[in-house]
């Protein structure tokens, strides 16, 4: 039993840890939330003072922001329909005994491991290069048109290849929550004379539910941050510029920390909105 | 026995490597380009370092990635590099700003009066030099000569675009994979956007009028962005939205573009060992309209010196090392005359060995042909030929050249992009103040 003594000196040995841990996030985000409120122009003699809601206002009426937050919130929620549907579906192949299983996880859980920039640039370049990459090579044998696949069709193409990537991370969480599902409770309706179908929509998703709560909520917050993918495929180009995507040009390609700060004060906002959002439709698998 | 020999060896290392580190007591480091010039300069870094007794460490980065490391350094004064390559967009705004060492001491030997004008006038801020290029360049037209023949026409030396246009038409032979024309449709300030930037003014078009104003929603933009799409869209590769510089060389290279409008740097990598069609490489000046402007731009990359150095003096010594007119001659040396950094300085254009080079003379004459001070047919606010040398260009450029990128690949019109792009233009004009 811990003694108010044994208790102030855990407080006092955590405290640096937790001083450390708050200056990590806190400091960012009130230099932020500072710059937001300034006219800062480091190519036009830097710091110009308050500017009040000015960024503010200034970054929600351009014209570039409703289509930025819309494109976000697409690349989002399809990756994220794709990845759990895939996911579930490779999940339950994988769950399968058969020869060789060991490396067949592997390889499918490979895509994980590669770095975001150097996947997109393996895809651009080998892939979806409309002259010489594989898929024109293919059209090209069944005697189809290349597809010039990131500018024809630029968001598809993205959402395929960040799909992609988080499709190990979704396949390994199902298919450990998979493993953890009683095989009585499927033989037993076996027994009963359940289709397949039915096995899957009244035992194996909802036993999922839990994993597939997990799943939307770690990608959500990383897909909506999501953007070496597109700065090597199209570089915002093609209607894909996502928020973030849209911030990074305020600050690093336009120079103005202003704006571009008050640009990550709404993208703090929206990501916390979704949250909060997920959290309560889906989050609630969680208390169950 | 084994203690002392140990001893005595590790005495003997930490010796050698105190008098090694003696002997190079300072080391700067330089922030570059991955362009082959650049990477050929870090293979004679050694020579230099024998010669002075000052350690070079390089930090080579791809143009994009290039230009943010450098411009976040000198703003926020991190102090990371000794020498930035940089090029004629950043050297007026950065020196204006007093971010930059004044080159005005260099020595004698070095012979200042002997860099190209137009190369030193888009290298200083009212008359003084803040940074000396390394290598300069314009651009022009790369043509396949068996091509053209095939095709019963001949380049003239100075061609029009509708000239530029029906020989694309002529050359592309899609069942052999070839294109007539290859061109940057890449979004970025300095991919498609300089290009296009440089072809709109032979088209009479400008970014801005004399009060600020975006000017897309005139006839001269709409004239430029119609005529290059529809041009591309006849001629043109697959996917020409996406190509910059190096899909496009790698295109050339490949054979199968007819003709290639862009730097004259390329010219030495079009005729290399890298190019299957090297043998039958021709070059003419930028097409124009006949308003009195060709389409071709005009560029530097030069080392600077961020203020606030700790190594001004050894970063001079290296600049002056490295854009001498020795430096030439070592490359000539040793791999020949056509791989010498072009377009800096008048003595190599004066070089009999030089001008037998194929492409020299018409590097010469492209960028004698462009002036940044009068880029355009119309007056405008800006100098720069195919920039506008703001602070706010890079950022709104490269957002105008995605709504034309986005026009290229046909996912809207020529008409929705020149609307967007005023908008996007005029939003950021406001918000620097300008209007």
């Amino acid at each position: 039993m811990a003694t108010k003594a044994s208790r102030s000196a855990a407080r006092l040995m955590m405290a640096p840890a937790v001083i450390l841990l708050l200056g990590w996030m806190l400091v960012p985000l009130i230099m932020t939330l500072w710059f937001s409120f300034r006219t800062y122009l480091p190519l036009r003699g830097g710091d110009q003072g308050w500017t009040g809601f000015d960024n503010y206002v200034r970054f929600v009426t351009s014209s570039s922001f409703w289509p930025a937050v819309q494109t976000t919130l697409i690349i989002v929620l399809s990756v994220l329909i794709i990845t759990v549907v895939i996911g579930v579906l490779l999940a339950m192949l994988l769950d399968q005994p058969m020869w060789g299983q060991g490396v067949v996880r592997i390889l499918v859980i490979a895509p994980f491991f590669v770095m975001p920039t150097v996947s997109a640039l393996v895809w651009k370049n080998m892939f979806m290069d409309p002259v010489n990459g594989l898929f024109a090579h293919l059209w090209r044998f069944f005697g189809a048109e290349p597809v010039s696949w990131l500018s024809d069709a630029a968001m598809p193409s993205v959402i395929m290849i960040v799909s992609w990537q988080w499709l190990p991370f979704a396949t390994l969480i199902l298919l450990t929550a998979i493993q953890s599902l009683d095989s009585e409770q499927l033989e037993a309706a076996e027994m009963d004379g359940a289709p397949k179908l039915k096995q899957f929509f009244y035992i194996i998703l909802p036993h999922l539910g839990r994993a597939i709560t997990i799943v939307i909520l770690i990608q959500t917050i990383f897909l909506l941050a999501v953007f070496a993918e597109i700065f090597v495929t199209t570089g915002g180009a093609f209607g894909t510029r996502t928020l973030s995507y849209l911030i990074f040009q305020r600050v690093l390609e336009s120079q103005n920390i202003g704006l571009g700060s008050a640009g990550g004060v709404y993208a703090i906002i929206l990501a916390n909105i979704v949250a909060i959002f997920l959290m309560r439709i889906v989050g609630k698998n969680l208390d169950n | 026995m084994s203690f002392k020999r140990n001893l005595r060896a590790a005495t003997a290392m930490s010796l050698i490597t105190a008098t090694s580190a003696f002997a190079q007591d300072t080391t700067i480091t330089i922030a570059t380009v991955n362009n082959g010039d650049m990477i050929r300069m870090q293979g004679y870094t050694d020579q230099f370092t024998a010669e002075t007794g000052i350690g070079v460490e390089w930090v080579t980065l791809e143009e994009n990635v290039l230009r943010q490391r450098v411009t976040t350094d000198i703003t926020t004064n991190g102090g990371q590099f000794d020498i930035m390559t940089i090029g004629m967009y950043e050297t007026p705004i950065w020196g204006a700003n007093g971010w930059l060492v004044p080159l005005d001491d260099l020595s004698a030997e070095y012979d200042v009066d002997d860099i190209l004008p137009a190369m030193a006038g888009g290298l200083s801020h009212e008359g003084t030099l803040y940074a000396a290029p390394f290598y300069g360049e314009s651009s022009m037209i790369m043509y396949r000569t068996d091509l053209m023949e095939a095709a019963g026409m001949e380049m003239p030396d100075a061609p029009t675009w509708d000239f530029i246009r029906d020989a694309a038409a002529a050359m592309t032979d899609r069942d052999a994979d070839i294109n007539g024309i290859c061109l940057r449709g890449k979004a970025g300030w300095g991919e498609g956007g300089a290009f296009i930037t440089a072809m709109s003014n032979s088209f009479g078009a400008r970014w801005f009028d004399e009060g600020w104003n975006a000017t897309f929603d005139g006839e001269a933009w709409a004239n430029t962005l119609t005529f290059f799409k529809g041009m591309m869209d006849e001629s043109g590769p697959a996917g020409y939205a996406t190509n910059g510089f190096n899909e496009n060389l790698s295109l050339f290279n490949q054979g199968k573009c007819g003709m290639w409008i862009d730097a004259t740097v390329a010219a030495s990598f079009v005729t290399g060992d890298d190019s299957t069609v090297a043998d039958s490489v021709g070059f003419a000046l930028a097409p124009d309209n006949g308003l009195g402007k060709r389409s071709n731009w005009l560029w530097a990359w030069a080392l600077g010196i961020p203020a606030g150095t700790a190594q001004e003096a050894e970063a001079k010594q290296f600049i002056e090392w490295a854009t001498s007119k020795e430096y030439i001659e070592l490359v000539a040396e040793n791999e020949g005359w056509a791989n010498v950094p072009p377009g800096a300085r008048t003595s190599l254009y004066e070089n009999p060995n030089y001008q037998s080079v194929p492409f020299a003379q018409m590097t010469l004459d492209s960028i004698l042909s462009a002036d940044p001070n009068d880029s355009t047919v119309e007056p405008s606010p800006y100098v720069g030929v195919q920039f506008a040398a703001i602070p706010e260009f890079a950022g709104i450029a490269t957002e105008v050249s995605q709504e034309f990128s986005a026009a290229y690949a046909g996912q809207q019109t020529v008409e929705e992009a020149l609307e967007k792009a005023q908008a996007i233009t005029n939003e950021a004009m406001e918000a620097a103040g300008y209007r």
